[in-house]
Protein backbone atom coordinates (compact mmCIF):
# COMPACT_ATOMS: atom_id res chain seq x y z
CA UNK A 1 0.00 0.00 0.00
CA UNK A 2 1.35 3.03 -1.34
CA UNK A 3 1.03 6.93 0.05
CA UNK A 4 -0.32 7.64 -3.47
CA UNK A 5 -3.46 4.91 -3.45
CA UNK A 6 -4.41 5.58 -0.18
CA UNK A 7 -4.82 8.77 -1.15
CA UNK A 8 -6.30 8.16 -4.77
CA UNK A 9 -8.84 5.87 -2.65
CA UNK A 10 -9.90 8.04 0.02
CA UNK A 11 -10.85 10.97 -2.24
CA UNK A 12 -12.86 8.61 -4.43
CA UNK A 13 -14.45 7.25 -2.01
CA UNK A 14 -15.29 11.37 -0.84
CA UNK A 15 -16.04 11.89 -4.24
CA UNK A 16 -18.61 8.83 -4.83
CA UNK A 17 -19.84 9.55 -1.25
CA UNK A 18 -20.52 13.40 -2.23
CA UNK A 19 -22.23 12.44 -5.52
CA UNK A 20 -23.67 9.37 -4.62
CA UNK A 21 -25.04 9.39 -1.32
CA UNK A 22 -28.62 10.46 -1.94
CA UNK A 23 -28.87 8.32 -5.33
CA UNK A 24 -27.65 5.03 -2.84
CA UNK A 25 -29.83 6.34 0.53
CA UNK A 26 -33.05 6.78 -1.89
CA UNK A 27 -32.19 3.52 -3.76
CA UNK A 28 -31.55 1.22 -0.69
CA UNK A 29 -34.67 2.58 1.10
CA UNK A 30 -37.32 3.25 -1.71
CA UNK A 31 -39.09 0.35 -0.88
CA UNK A 32 -38.05 -0.70 3.00
CA UNK A 33 -39.49 2.94 3.50
CA UNK A 34 -36.28 2.31 6.32
CA UNK A 35 -34.19 5.11 6.04
CA UNK A 36 -31.57 4.98 8.91
CA UNK A 37 -30.96 1.17 8.15
CA UNK A 38 -30.07 2.62 4.48
CA UNK A 39 -27.92 5.35 5.74
CA UNK A 40 -26.28 2.87 8.27
CA UNK A 41 -25.71 0.51 5.56
CA UNK A 42 -24.22 2.91 3.64
CA UNK A 43 -21.88 4.39 5.95
CA UNK A 44 -20.54 0.46 6.80
CA UNK A 45 -20.39 0.38 3.31
CA UNK A 46 -18.60 3.67 3.09
CA UNK A 47 -15.81 2.61 5.96
CA UNK A 48 -15.22 -0.99 4.32
CA UNK A 49 -14.29 1.06 1.25
CA UNK A 50 -11.62 3.00 3.55
CA UNK A 51 -9.84 -0.33 4.23
CA UNK A 52 -10.67 -2.18 0.80
CA UNK A 53 -10.37 0.27 -2.17
CA UNK A 54 -6.38 1.34 -0.84
CA UNK A 55 -5.69 -2.56 -0.55
CA UNK A 56 -7.26 -3.67 -3.91
CA UNK A 57 -7.24 -0.39 -5.88
CA UNK A 58 -10.27 1.55 -6.40
CA UNK A 59 -13.29 -0.38 -8.21
CA UNK A 60 -14.05 0.03 -11.49
CA UNK A 61 -18.00 0.77 -10.59
CA UNK A 62 -17.22 2.37 -7.05
CA UNK A 63 -21.09 3.02 -6.62
CA UNK A 64 -22.17 -0.37 -7.74
CA UNK A 65 -19.18 -1.36 -5.40
CA UNK A 66 -20.86 0.53 -2.58
CA UNK A 67 -24.46 -0.08 -3.08
CA UNK A 68 -23.41 -3.94 -3.32
CA UNK A 69 -21.70 -3.60 -0.08
CA UNK A 70 -24.62 -1.42 1.30
CA UNK A 71 -26.70 -4.11 0.74
CA UNK A 72 -24.79 -7.07 2.59
CA UNK A 73 -24.76 -4.67 5.00
CA UNK A 74 -28.35 -4.45 5.75
CA UNK A 75 -28.76 -8.52 5.14
CA UNK A 76 -26.72 -8.99 7.78
CA UNK A 77 -28.14 -6.26 10.08
CA UNK A 78 -31.82 -8.07 9.66
CA UNK A 79 -30.38 -11.53 10.54
CA UNK A 80 -28.63 -10.37 13.21
CA UNK A 81 -32.09 -8.95 14.96
CA UNK A 82 -33.64 -12.24 14.64
CA UNK A 83 -36.72 -10.30 12.89
CA UNK A 84 -36.10 -12.40 9.45
CA UNK A 85 -40.25 -12.93 8.60
CA UNK A 86 -40.94 -9.64 9.75
CA UNK A 87 -38.67 -8.07 6.99
CA UNK A 88 -38.39 -11.24 4.47
CA UNK A 89 -40.18 -8.86 1.70
CA UNK A 90 -37.19 -6.39 2.54
CA UNK A 91 -34.71 -9.13 2.25
CA UNK A 92 -36.40 -10.43 -0.49
CA UNK A 93 -36.12 -6.81 -2.32
CA UNK A 94 -32.37 -6.44 -1.50
CA UNK A 95 -31.57 -9.94 -2.62
CA UNK A 96 -33.00 -9.58 -6.30
CA UNK A 97 -30.43 -8.78 -8.10
CA UNK A 98 -27.28 -8.80 -5.05
CA UNK A 99 -25.66 -11.55 -7.72
CA UNK A 100 -25.99 -9.37 -10.80
CA UNK A 101 -22.99 -6.83 -10.47
CA UNK A 102 -23.75 -5.10 -14.15
CA UNK A 103 -28.13 -5.07 -12.93
CA UNK A 104 -26.53 -2.42 -10.14
CA UNK A 105 -24.32 -0.34 -12.43
CA UNK A 106 -26.95 1.69 -13.84
CA UNK A 107 -30.14 1.19 -10.74
CA UNK A 108 -32.49 4.34 -11.00
CA UNK A 109 -32.11 7.19 -9.49
CA UNK A 110 -35.13 7.80 -6.76
CA UNK A 111 -34.35 10.85 -5.06
CA UNK A 112 -36.84 13.06 -6.58
CA UNK A 113 -38.97 10.59 -4.20
CA UNK A 114 -37.05 10.93 -1.57
CA UNK A 115 -37.09 14.57 -1.48
CA UNK A 116 -40.53 14.11 -1.73
CA UNK A 117 -40.77 11.70 1.48
CA UNK A 118 -38.72 14.23 3.40
CA UNK A 119 -40.91 17.37 2.70
CA UNK A 120 -44.07 15.20 3.19
CA UNK A 121 -46.61 17.13 4.91
CA UNK A 122 -46.78 14.54 7.78
CA UNK A 123 -43.25 15.24 8.99
CA UNK A 124 -42.58 17.91 10.86
CA UNK A 125 -42.15 21.32 8.71
CA UNK A 126 -39.15 22.43 10.47
CA UNK A 127 -37.36 19.00 9.76
CA UNK A 128 -38.00 18.72 6.17
CA UNK A 129 -34.48 20.60 5.63
CA UNK A 130 -32.83 18.84 8.18
CA UNK A 131 -34.22 15.68 6.75
CA UNK A 132 -32.87 16.48 2.83
CA UNK A 133 -29.49 17.90 4.34
CA UNK A 134 -29.11 14.34 5.97
CA UNK A 135 -30.31 11.91 3.81
CA UNK A 136 -29.45 13.27 0.42
CA UNK A 137 -26.26 14.70 1.23
CA UNK A 138 -25.20 12.47 3.97
CA UNK A 139 -24.48 15.75 6.55
CA UNK A 140 -24.34 14.60 10.02
CA UNK A 141 -26.87 15.32 12.79
CA UNK A 142 -23.97 17.98 14.69
CA UNK A 143 -23.24 19.95 11.29
CA UNK A 144 -26.95 20.07 10.78
CA UNK A 145 -27.60 21.16 14.68
CA UNK A 146 -25.12 24.12 14.64
CA UNK A 147 -26.43 25.18 11.11
CA UNK A 148 -30.28 25.75 12.73
CA UNK A 149 -29.09 26.55 15.98
CA UNK A 150 -30.34 23.83 18.07
CA UNK A 151 -28.71 21.06 20.12
CA UNK A 152 -27.27 18.31 18.54
CA UNK A 153 -28.69 15.77 20.96
CA UNK A 154 -32.20 17.01 20.36
CA UNK A 155 -31.33 17.10 16.17
CA UNK A 156 -30.24 13.99 16.64
CA UNK A 157 -33.67 12.92 18.15
CA UNK A 158 -35.59 15.03 15.97
CA UNK A 159 -34.68 12.75 12.69
CA UNK A 160 -34.56 9.76 14.71
CA UNK A 161 -38.53 10.26 14.96
CA UNK A 162 -38.99 11.37 11.59
CA UNK A 163 -37.57 8.48 10.11
CA UNK A 164 -39.19 5.97 12.71
CA UNK A 165 -42.51 7.90 11.45
CA UNK A 166 -41.36 7.74 7.79
CA UNK A 167 -40.73 3.91 8.14
CA UNK A 168 -43.77 2.68 10.26
CA UNK A 169 -46.53 5.92 9.34
CA UNK A 170 -47.22 4.48 6.02
CA UNK A 171 -45.13 7.64 4.05
CA UNK A 172 -45.03 6.34 0.30
CA UNK A 173 -42.05 7.02 -1.58
CA UNK A 174 -43.48 8.24 -4.68
CA UNK A 175 -44.05 11.29 -6.58
CA UNK A 176 -47.22 12.57 -5.85
CA UNK A 177 -49.84 12.71 -8.86
CA UNK A 178 -50.89 16.27 -11.02
CA UNK A 179 -53.53 17.01 -8.67
CA UNK A 180 -51.16 16.79 -5.18
CA UNK A 181 -47.70 18.35 -7.41
CA UNK A 182 -47.83 22.26 -7.09
CA UNK A 183 -48.66 21.78 -2.80
CA UNK A 184 -45.75 19.30 -2.44
CA UNK A 185 -43.35 20.41 -4.82
CA UNK A 186 -43.94 23.74 -2.71
CA UNK A 187 -42.43 22.37 0.25
CA UNK A 188 -39.66 20.67 -1.23
CA UNK A 189 -38.76 24.02 -2.89
CA UNK A 190 -39.41 25.58 0.48
CA UNK A 191 -36.70 23.56 2.36
CA UNK A 192 -34.01 24.01 -0.22
CA UNK A 193 -34.56 27.33 0.08
CA UNK A 194 -34.45 27.05 3.99
CA UNK A 195 -31.02 25.39 3.90
CA UNK A 196 -29.89 28.38 1.66
CA UNK A 197 -31.26 30.92 3.48
CA UNK A 198 -29.15 29.71 6.77
CA UNK A 199 -26.22 29.53 4.51
CA UNK A 200 -26.62 33.29 2.96
CA UNK A 201 -26.70 34.36 7.09
CA UNK A 202 -23.54 32.32 7.57
CA UNK A 203 -20.97 34.01 6.25
CA UNK A 204 -18.47 32.20 8.23
CA UNK A 205 -20.07 28.82 8.29
CA UNK A 206 -17.55 27.24 5.70
CA UNK A 207 -16.63 24.06 7.42
CA UNK A 208 -13.32 22.01 6.58
CA UNK A 209 -14.79 20.04 3.12
CA UNK A 210 -14.93 24.33 2.59
CA UNK A 211 -18.67 23.95 1.60
CA UNK A 212 -21.32 26.32 2.87
CA UNK A 213 -25.23 25.46 3.84
CA UNK A 214 -26.17 28.03 0.80
CA UNK A 215 -23.83 25.42 -1.44
CA UNK A 216 -25.73 22.39 -0.20
CA UNK A 217 -28.78 24.29 -1.23
CA UNK A 218 -27.74 24.68 -4.92
CA UNK A 219 -26.97 21.34 -5.26
CA UNK A 220 -29.96 20.26 -4.01
CA UNK A 221 -31.83 22.64 -6.70
CA UNK A 222 -29.69 21.31 -9.40
CA UNK A 223 -30.07 17.69 -8.60
CA UNK A 224 -34.09 18.71 -8.17
CA UNK A 225 -33.99 20.61 -11.73
CA UNK A 226 -32.52 17.13 -13.41
CA UNK A 227 -35.70 15.28 -12.35
CA UNK A 228 -38.14 18.01 -12.87
CA UNK A 229 -36.59 19.87 -15.84
CA UNK A 230 -39.99 21.44 -17.07
CA UNK A 231 -40.82 23.19 -13.94
CA UNK A 232 -40.68 26.96 -13.66
CA UNK A 233 -40.21 27.34 -10.17
CA UNK A 234 -37.65 25.05 -9.80
CA UNK A 235 -36.16 27.18 -11.94
CA UNK A 236 -36.78 30.23 -10.22
CA UNK A 237 -35.33 28.85 -7.26
CA UNK A 238 -32.01 28.41 -8.28
CA UNK A 239 -32.18 31.67 -10.11
CA UNK A 240 -32.70 33.26 -7.22
CA UNK A 241 -29.92 31.41 -5.33
CA UNK A 242 -27.56 31.58 -8.17
CA UNK A 243 -28.09 35.44 -7.98
CA UNK A 244 -27.50 35.82 -4.30
CA UNK A 245 -24.25 33.40 -4.44
CA UNK A 246 -22.95 35.31 -7.03
CA UNK A 247 -22.55 38.43 -4.74
CA UNK A 248 -21.05 36.22 -1.73
CA UNK A 249 -17.15 38.01 -2.54
CA UNK A 250 -18.93 41.57 -2.46
CA UNK A 251 -20.68 41.48 0.97
CA UNK A 252 -17.49 41.87 3.17
CA UNK A 253 -14.63 44.04 2.89
CA UNK A 254 -11.40 43.14 3.47
CA UNK A 255 -11.49 43.45 6.89
CA UNK A 256 -14.84 41.71 7.00
CA UNK A 257 -16.95 44.41 7.54
CA UNK A 258 -20.60 44.66 5.99
CA UNK A 259 -21.58 46.08 3.21
CA UNK A 260 -24.91 46.22 2.17
CA UNK A 261 -26.51 45.36 -1.48
CA UNK A 262 -26.67 48.73 -2.69
CA UNK A 263 -23.14 49.64 -1.28
CA UNK A 264 -21.17 46.89 -3.39
CA UNK A 265 -19.02 47.02 -5.97
CA UNK A 266 -20.37 45.27 -8.67
CA UNK A 267 -17.07 44.31 -10.13
CA UNK A 268 -16.53 41.75 -7.48
CA UNK A 269 -19.93 39.97 -8.26
CA UNK A 270 -19.68 36.34 -10.46
CA UNK A 271 -20.33 37.17 -14.15
CA UNK A 272 -20.53 33.14 -14.31
CA UNK A 273 -23.38 33.19 -11.91
CA UNK A 274 -25.82 35.63 -12.69
CA UNK A 275 -25.59 34.52 -16.64
CA UNK A 276 -26.55 31.00 -15.34
CA UNK A 277 -29.46 32.50 -12.91
CA UNK A 278 -30.17 34.78 -16.30
CA UNK A 279 -30.27 31.97 -17.87
CA UNK A 280 -32.87 29.45 -15.57
CA UNK A 281 -35.05 32.85 -15.48
CA UNK A 282 -35.18 32.96 -18.99
CA UNK A 283 -36.03 29.35 -19.11
CA UNK A 284 -38.38 29.55 -16.88
CA UNK A 285 -40.77 32.45 -17.86
CA UNK A 286 -40.55 30.90 -21.04
CA UNK A 287 -42.98 28.54 -19.19
CA UNK A 288 -46.15 31.48 -18.46
CA UNK A 289 -46.30 30.16 -14.80
CA UNK A 290 -45.14 32.93 -12.64
CA UNK A 291 -44.85 31.48 -9.29
CA UNK A 292 -42.97 32.62 -5.92
CA UNK A 293 -39.58 31.67 -6.23
CA UNK A 294 -39.44 33.48 -10.13
CA UNK A 295 -41.26 37.17 -9.06
CA UNK A 296 -38.10 36.68 -5.95
CA UNK A 297 -35.56 35.91 -8.85
CA UNK A 298 -36.60 38.93 -10.53
CA UNK A 299 -35.95 40.80 -7.79
CA UNK A 300 -32.35 39.77 -7.79
CA UNK A 301 -32.20 40.06 -11.59
CA UNK A 302 -32.95 44.28 -11.77
CA UNK A 303 -30.07 44.46 -8.62
CA UNK A 304 -27.39 42.04 -11.01
CA UNK A 305 -28.22 44.40 -13.73
CA UNK A 306 -26.59 47.33 -12.20
CA UNK A 307 -23.67 45.52 -12.95
CA UNK A 308 -24.01 46.76 -16.66
CA UNK A 309 -26.66 50.11 -16.15
CA UNK A 310 -25.08 51.62 -13.01
CA UNK A 311 -27.81 52.19 -11.11
CA UNK A 312 -31.30 50.57 -9.75
CA UNK A 313 -34.31 50.84 -10.99
CA UNK A 314 -36.58 50.67 -7.27
CA UNK A 315 -39.16 51.18 -9.28
CA UNK A 316 -39.06 47.52 -11.20
CA UNK A 317 -37.98 45.99 -7.75
CA UNK A 318 -41.06 47.46 -5.70
CA UNK A 319 -43.10 46.28 -8.77
CA UNK A 320 -42.20 42.97 -8.55
CA UNK A 321 -42.40 42.77 -4.64
CA UNK A 322 -46.30 44.06 -4.96
CA UNK A 323 -47.00 40.79 -7.19
CA UNK A 324 -44.99 38.66 -4.53
CA UNK A 325 -46.68 40.21 -2.03
CA UNK A 326 -49.89 38.99 -3.55
CA UNK A 327 -49.27 35.18 -3.50
CA UNK A 328 -46.75 35.16 -1.12
CA UNK A 329 -47.80 37.75 1.96
CA UNK A 330 -44.64 37.03 3.97
CA UNK A 331 -43.11 39.36 6.74
CA UNK A 332 -39.37 39.31 4.51
CA UNK A 333 -41.36 40.35 1.01
CA UNK A 334 -43.29 43.24 2.86
CA UNK A 335 -40.24 44.16 4.87
CA UNK A 336 -38.24 43.85 1.20
CA UNK A 337 -41.49 45.97 -0.77
CA UNK A 338 -40.53 49.19 2.10
CA UNK A 339 -37.27 49.32 1.72
CA UNK A 340 -37.54 48.75 -2.30
CA UNK A 341 -40.49 51.60 -2.07
CA UNK A 342 -38.88 53.82 0.15
CA UNK A 343 -36.09 54.33 -2.47
CA UNK A 344 -38.43 54.78 -5.57
CA UNK A 345 -41.05 57.10 -3.92
CA UNK A 346 -39.37 58.40 -0.57
CA UNK A 347 -38.90 57.09 3.07
CA UNK A 348 -42.61 57.94 4.16
CA UNK A 349 -44.00 55.70 2.11
CA UNK A 350 -41.87 52.91 2.68
CA UNK A 351 -42.15 53.89 6.23
CA UNK A 352 -46.02 53.38 6.26
CA UNK A 353 -45.72 49.98 4.63
CA UNK A 354 -43.98 49.05 8.03
CA UNK A 355 -46.57 50.75 9.89
CA UNK A 356 -49.16 48.12 8.79
CA UNK A 357 -47.49 45.40 9.24
CA UNK A 358 -48.50 44.00 13.17
CA UNK A 359 -46.77 45.21 15.91
CA UNK A 360 -46.84 41.36 17.70
CA UNK A 361 -45.43 39.98 14.03
CA UNK A 362 -42.21 41.88 13.85
CA UNK A 363 -40.60 41.93 17.71
CA UNK A 364 -38.22 39.42 17.11
CA UNK A 365 -37.75 40.02 13.37
CA UNK A 366 -34.68 41.98 12.65
CA UNK A 367 -34.66 43.20 8.98
CA UNK A 368 -37.92 45.20 9.93
CA UNK A 369 -36.34 46.88 12.75
CA UNK A 370 -33.07 47.91 10.13
CA UNK A 371 -35.12 49.12 7.51
CA UNK A 372 -36.93 51.08 10.16
CA UNK A 373 -34.54 52.49 11.55
CA UNK A 374 -33.14 53.81 7.82
CA UNK A 375 -36.21 55.09 6.83
CA UNK A 376 -36.55 56.99 9.97
CA UNK A 377 -32.95 57.78 10.04
CA UNK A 378 -33.73 59.77 6.41
CA UNK A 379 -36.61 61.29 7.69
CA UNK A 380 -34.43 63.00 10.05
CA UNK A 381 -36.97 61.51 13.16
CA UNK A 382 -33.34 60.87 15.71
CA UNK A 383 -35.16 59.09 18.69
CA UNK A 384 -37.22 56.72 17.11
CA UNK A 385 -34.48 55.83 14.50
CA UNK A 386 -32.25 55.50 17.61
CA UNK A 387 -34.43 53.35 19.45
CA UNK A 388 -34.99 51.10 16.39
CA UNK A 389 -31.45 51.32 15.64
CA UNK A 390 -30.94 49.46 19.02
CA UNK A 391 -33.67 46.61 18.32
CA UNK A 392 -31.98 46.10 14.86
CA UNK A 393 -28.43 45.92 16.75
CA UNK A 394 -30.03 43.76 19.35
CA UNK A 395 -31.75 41.14 17.56
CA UNK A 396 -28.73 40.68 15.05
CA UNK A 397 -26.42 37.50 15.26
CA UNK A 398 -23.92 38.36 12.73
CA UNK A 399 -20.72 40.31 14.59
CA UNK A 400 -20.87 42.42 11.22
CA UNK A 401 -23.86 43.38 10.96
CA UNK A 402 -23.82 44.34 14.54
CA UNK A 403 -21.41 46.70 13.98
CA UNK A 404 -22.77 48.34 10.60
CA UNK A 405 -25.88 49.25 12.17
CA UNK A 406 -23.83 50.53 15.45
CA UNK A 407 -22.18 53.01 13.18
CA UNK A 408 -24.59 54.43 11.12
CA UNK A 409 -27.19 55.00 14.43
CA UNK A 410 -24.13 56.95 15.26
CA UNK B 1 -39.40 27.44 31.20
CA UNK B 2 -36.83 29.60 32.35
CA UNK B 3 -33.32 29.40 31.36
CA UNK B 4 -29.57 31.01 32.37
CA UNK B 5 -27.58 32.00 30.10
CA UNK B 6 -23.99 31.98 31.48
CA UNK B 7 -21.77 34.47 29.54
CA UNK B 8 -17.74 33.69 29.66
CA UNK B 9 -15.66 36.44 28.29
CA UNK B 10 -11.55 36.59 27.89
CA UNK B 11 -9.54 38.81 29.51
CA UNK B 12 -9.64 41.21 26.71
CA UNK B 13 -13.16 41.25 26.69
CA UNK B 14 -13.72 41.72 30.70
CA UNK B 15 -10.54 44.85 29.80
CA UNK B 16 -13.12 46.29 26.96
CA UNK B 17 -15.50 46.73 29.36
CA UNK B 18 -13.36 50.05 30.96
CA UNK B 19 -12.40 51.77 28.38
CA UNK B 20 -14.36 54.63 27.42
CA UNK B 21 -13.56 54.64 23.70
CA UNK B 22 -14.94 51.06 23.04
CA UNK B 23 -18.48 52.49 22.86
CA UNK B 24 -19.18 49.06 20.84
CA UNK B 25 -19.12 46.69 23.55
CA UNK B 26 -21.38 48.44 26.02
CA UNK B 27 -23.45 49.89 22.59
CA UNK B 28 -23.60 46.20 21.69
CA UNK B 29 -25.08 44.86 24.78
CA UNK B 30 -26.99 47.93 25.51
CA UNK B 31 -29.26 46.83 22.30
CA UNK B 32 -29.15 43.54 23.13
CA UNK B 33 -30.60 43.49 26.49
CA UNK B 34 -33.08 46.28 24.97
CA UNK B 35 -34.46 43.76 22.50
CA UNK B 36 -34.23 41.06 24.95
CA UNK B 37 -36.65 43.42 27.16
CA UNK B 38 -38.93 44.53 25.30
CA UNK B 39 -39.41 40.66 23.66
CA UNK B 40 -40.91 39.57 27.10
CA UNK B 41 -38.65 37.60 28.06
CA UNK B 42 -36.14 39.05 29.93
CA UNK B 43 -36.41 37.64 33.95
CA UNK B 44 -33.27 38.80 35.40
CA UNK B 45 -29.23 39.23 35.02
CA UNK B 46 -26.20 41.15 35.70
CA UNK B 47 -22.77 41.58 34.62
CA UNK B 48 -20.26 40.16 37.07
CA UNK B 49 -16.97 42.46 37.99
CA UNK B 50 -13.85 40.87 36.41
CA UNK B 51 -12.29 37.85 37.65
CA UNK B 52 -9.96 38.86 40.15
CA UNK B 53 -12.08 40.42 41.98
CA UNK B 54 -13.47 36.99 43.14
CA UNK B 55 -12.55 34.84 46.01
CA UNK B 56 -12.83 31.36 46.64
CA UNK B 57 -13.61 29.61 49.61
CA UNK B 58 -13.73 25.63 51.13
CA UNK B 59 -13.82 24.14 53.73
CA UNK B 60 -12.79 20.40 53.83
CA UNK B 61 -12.52 17.96 56.95
CA UNK B 62 -13.45 21.82 59.52
CA UNK B 63 -10.29 23.01 57.89
CA UNK B 64 -10.70 26.53 56.03
CA UNK B 65 -9.25 27.26 52.69
CA UNK B 66 -9.19 30.95 50.99
CA UNK B 67 -8.03 32.26 47.76
CA UNK B 68 -8.18 35.21 45.70
CA UNK B 69 -9.32 34.76 42.17
CA UNK B 70 -12.09 32.90 40.93
CA UNK B 71 -13.09 28.79 41.44
CA UNK B 72 -11.76 27.94 37.78
CA UNK B 73 -8.38 28.53 36.46
CA UNK B 74 -9.32 29.05 32.97
CA UNK B 75 -8.91 31.67 30.22
CA UNK B 76 -12.49 32.50 30.18
CA UNK B 77 -14.27 33.07 33.01
CA UNK B 78 -18.47 34.22 34.01
CA UNK B 79 -18.67 37.37 33.12
CA UNK B 80 -22.33 37.58 33.48
CA UNK B 81 -25.24 35.84 33.83
CA UNK B 82 -28.75 36.48 32.35
CA UNK B 83 -32.17 35.00 33.05
CA UNK B 84 -34.71 34.15 30.33
CA UNK B 85 -38.16 32.99 30.41
CA UNK B 86 -39.24 31.06 27.17
CA UNK B 87 -40.90 28.73 25.58
CA UNK B 88 -37.91 25.75 24.68
CA UNK B 89 -34.76 25.42 24.23
CA UNK B 90 -34.59 26.01 20.71
CA UNK B 91 -35.61 29.80 21.71
CA UNK B 92 -33.44 30.10 24.15
CA UNK B 93 -30.27 28.78 22.03
CA UNK B 94 -31.62 31.67 19.91
CA UNK B 95 -31.29 34.56 22.11
CA UNK B 96 -28.11 33.16 23.05
CA UNK B 97 -27.11 33.65 19.62
CA UNK B 98 -28.18 36.94 19.09
CA UNK B 99 -26.12 37.69 22.65
CA UNK B 100 -22.90 39.94 21.74
CA UNK B 101 -20.56 37.66 23.62
CA UNK B 102 -21.35 34.72 21.37
CA UNK B 103 -19.04 36.57 18.99
CA UNK B 104 -16.04 36.88 20.91
CA UNK B 105 -16.74 34.69 24.04
CA UNK B 106 -19.05 31.66 24.95
CA UNK B 107 -22.69 31.56 25.95
CA UNK B 108 -24.05 28.36 27.75
CA UNK B 109 -27.70 27.91 27.95
CA UNK B 110 -28.56 26.09 31.61
CA UNK B 111 -32.30 25.10 32.39
CA UNK B 112 -32.71 26.23 35.82
CA UNK B 113 -34.15 23.68 37.99
CA UNK B 114 -37.62 24.72 39.31
CA UNK B 115 -38.16 21.17 40.85
CA UNK B 116 -35.01 21.48 42.97
CA UNK B 117 -35.69 24.89 43.68
CA UNK B 118 -39.38 24.08 45.20
CA UNK B 119 -37.96 21.38 47.60
CA UNK B 120 -35.29 23.73 49.22
CA UNK B 121 -38.17 26.95 49.43
CA UNK B 122 -40.59 25.06 50.62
Amino acid sequence: MTDTSEELARRTIERVARESYGRLVAYLSVNTRDLAAAEDALSEALLRALTTWPRDGVPQNPEAWLLTAARHAVIDTVRHQQVVSSNEPTLQLLREDIVDPTLSTRFPDERLKLLFVCAHPAIDPNLHTPLMLQTVLGLDAARIAAAFLISPKTMGQRLVRAKTKIRDGGIRFEVPDDKELPQRLDAVLEAIYGAFGIGWDDMLGVDQQGQNLAQEAIWLARVLLQLMAEDAEVRGLLALMLHCEARRAARRDRDGRYIPLSQQDPKQWSPALIEEAERHLAEASKRARPGRFQLEAAIQSVHAERARSGQTEWTAIAQFYRQLIRIWPTLGARTGYAAALAEANGAEQGLAVLDAIEPDQVVGYQPYWAVRAHLLQCLAKGVEASIAYDRAIGLAEDPAIREFLLKKKG
Amino acid sequence: MQFALLIYESPEAFSSRKSRENDTYISAWRAYHKALFESGAFVAGDPLEVPETGTTIRIRDGKRGIQDGPYADTKEQLGGFTIVDLPSLDAALEWAARCPAASYGVVEVRPLAPEVRRRVVE
